[in-house]
């Protein structure tokens, strides 16, 4: 069994980054004219470009320009956060930049998919939590995948809910590609029975 | 014998297709009937597969083509096309090679089939009722349009595809959108469904898996509800279902990959049983009247900022909302009409097919030229809409009204490729996105139907169609 390409994440204890407006979406995280790469490393420079650079392309004063590369960092983000298109490159980026959590009322499924399996554990919370938590913005939080909890000094601890497979993946660094091969059995046995005229219907 | 239980159609659907049942630690394992490919999220998809040493497992399922990234110009004198960058260029080989190294059909630059694969796939009669069908690109729920569960996926989960053929999902909640009363006359497929993300919200459909029902949706042409299903992903849902019925049928005998004449019978019984139980549950319904309709534009940064054509600008509701405005430079209180416009997009895999551009050649057809000063850029969604456009003189129509005639793709939806609105430039766009930048950096972006789109390029500014679709024909 492969080995997925991140470190597990058990806890994980890194500065808040408020991004407080709604549907930020995948186009801000990842211009569309970068995506002719055929590469997934790399790519954090370009995590919010058209923020972080001028129409010339010099840096602009964004506080992720001030961030030291690589991380650590969670995002606290407004409603709908990775909406839009399905690049998984908004993901690539983000992990990339040394993001490893995103905090959000609203998570876009698509987006939260990509994100678990690059390493990424979206956390979905309810917007008052998400307002406290942008409270305490450049503050340090750990989030705890396997207690389930948000820590932060100054605020009591705050529970989150996380799917049971993406926090097995996350924690036990589960490589989703090696699991889906490892159901093979089941699916030779679907395939089969479609042969034979038996369940599966479909078009085909 | 206990009665069966109610289900909806999605329910049906996906219960054909689970390999697996969900369980609490795992998901469901979903079979896919029909894997498309384009050149921008596959590069590595097959390098994850290629690293792996794994073969693609359904090449025979699989269906890649060029959309995204490749230029709308014809090749320059020097024989080359094009493209935006070398990094583009190389894009396009790559998938070739990846075709053909693993078996699977590749519709490139000489394929008479080849365009947008939202286009191409009902096109061609691959999508079809009942199928399961993903692709690197979250407008698949196009596909929906048949009665297909069809949605967008990463290229990590494409990579999954390739290799398995399955992809494991968490059902979602059922969502019924039930469209009362028939649209007005001259408001368009494009108009409802701004209405409907309108009311839902650019995440109101999360968690959901659509089904559009209703007298309104009934009454649609196949590309219509393509129109429909295309925009479920801009409420955050899973993706957008339509019941298959004779429109469905009427639109796919005979196409290509369609069944063939000895098969009809049978699977077009089967997929009319593919509807939703008169006592399915939903755990949500939302209600519309199309009756009270108009033609729609988006005055925001979201999808799901629409308004009437003849509305006027709503005041700021959240500091989101006055970005918005502040970025698309409009004004609250004041008619959304009249404002000026630079650009014109008539194209993408929501309103780039034949009907579409019938319906703004209507509008240009009364008013005669273009506004001074406005580019007006028309991308044929697929190779097949050019050919038939051109055959009905459309192509003529749109050159003589100052419009340009492009090829086929993607081009200025996502400005990808080049084509893309200038800085601080407003752009009325029959594509499915206004966010910040989509359409170049800076660009502002009014999202609206054909017919809208044509009448603003008339009137350099936001327009009514209505007001030239009352005149009569020339």
């Amino acid at each position: 069994m492969s080995a997925p390409n991140f470190p597990p994440l058990i806890r994980y204890t890194a500065p808040i980054v408020a991004l407080p407006a709604s549907g930020i979406d995948t186009d801000q995280l990842f211009p569309a004219r970068f995506m002719t790469t055929t590469s997934r490393a790399g790519l954090g420079e370009l995590l919010f470009h058209d923020w972080r650079h001028d129409a010339a392309g010099a840096k602009t004063s964004h506080r992720l320009n001030r961030m030291p590369p690589g991380g650590p960092a969670i995002l606290v983000a407004g409603a709908n956060f990775g909406c839009g298109s399905s690049r998984e490159h908004a993901v690539w980026a983000l992990a990339d930049f040394g993001a490893r959590v995103v905090i959000s009322s609203v998570i876009a499924e698509i987006f939260a998919g990509n994100a678990v399996r690059n390493g990424v554990l979206p956390i979905v919370v309810e917007e008052a939590v998400v307002q406290r938590l942008m409270a305490c913005d450049g503050g340090d939080l750990t989030v705890d995948l396997e207690h389930q909890r948000l820590t932060t000094p100054g605020l009591e601890d705050m529970p989150f809910a996380v799917d049971g497979f993406a926090r097995r993946c996350l924690m036990e660094g589960v490589d989703a590609l090696s699991w889906l091969l490892g159901q093979a059995q089941d699916i030779d046995a679907f395939e089969r029975d479609r042969r034979n005229g038996r369940g599966g219907g479909g078009g085909c | 014998m206990s009665a069966r239980a109610p289900r909806t159609l999605f329910e049906k659907v996906w219960r054909n297709h689970q390999v697996r049942r969900a369980s609490a630690d795992a998901p469901a394992i979903l079979y896919i009937d029909l894997h498309l490919v384009n050149e921008v999220t596959s590069p590595q998809a097959f390098s994850e597969i290629a690293e792996r040493g794994l073969a693609v497992r359904r090449p025979d399922l699989t269906l890649a083509t060029i959309d995204h990234a490749i230029p709308t110009l014809p090749p320059g004198l020097d024989g080359l096309r094009p493209f935006v960058s070398r990094a583009a260029r190389d894009q396009v080989d790559r998938l070739q090679a990846n075709a053909a190294r693993h078996g699977i059909a590749f519709l490139g630059w000489d394929d008479p089939r080849r365009g947008i694969v939202h286009v191409i796939g009902p096109e061609l009669g691959a999508t079809q009722p009942g199928m399961t069908i993903v692709c690197g690109d979250s407008h698949t729920s196009t596909h929906g349009a048949f009665g297909a569960l069809a949605f967008g996926i990463g290229t990590s989960e494409a990579a999954g595809v390739l290799a398995s053929q399955c992809l494991p999902q968490r059902p979602p909640r059922q969502l019924l959108v039930d469209v009362q009363g028939v649209l007005p006359r001259h408001v368009t497929a494009k108009d409802l469904t701004l209405a409907i993300v309108g009311r839902l919200g650019a995440s109101g459909g999360s968690g959901f898996a659509i089904e559009y029902g209703g007298q309104a949706i009934r009454a649609l042409s196949m590309e219509e509800r393509m129109t429909v299903c295309n925009m479920t992903i801009e409420t955050g849902a899973k993706t957008g279902m339509i019941a298959p019925d004779e429109t469905t049928l009427d639109y796919l005998r005979g196409r290509p990959l369609a069944p063939s004449a000895s098969e009809w019978a049978e699977k077009s019984r089967r997929w009319l049983e593919l509807r939703s139980d008169d006592d399915a549950v939903f755990d949500h319904r939302v209600t519309l009247d199309a009756r009270g309709l108009a033609p729609m534009v988006t005055w925001g940064t979201t999808p799901d900022t629409a308004i009437a054509v003849d509305a006027i600008v709503p005041a700021p509701a959240s500091a989101d909302a006055r970005r918005a405005l502040d970025y698309m430079r409009l004004e609250a209180g004041r008619p959304i009409a009249g404002q000026p416009v630079d650009w014109v997009f008539l194209g993408s895999c929501t309103n780039g097919r034949l009907s579409d551009l019938r319906s703004a050649a209507e509008v240009l057809r009364r008013g005669g030229h273009i506004a001074p000063g406005v580019r007006m850029l028309v991308v044929p969604g697929s190779e097949q809409v050019r050919r038939e456009a051109e055959a009905e003189g459309l192509d003529q129509l749109f050159l003589q009204a100052g419009a340009e005639w492009r090829l086929p793709g993607c081009s200025m939806c996502l400005g990808m490729n080049g084509d893309v609105t200038p800085p601080g430039q407003l752009v009325v766009s029959t594509s499915n996105r206004n966010f910040v930048g989509r359409q170049g950096p800076g660009a502002r972006s009014i999202l609206a139907s054909p017919a809208t789109a044509a009448a603003c390029a008339l009137a350099g500014a936001i327009a009514d169609p209505r007001d030239y679709l009352e005149r009569p024909a020339p």
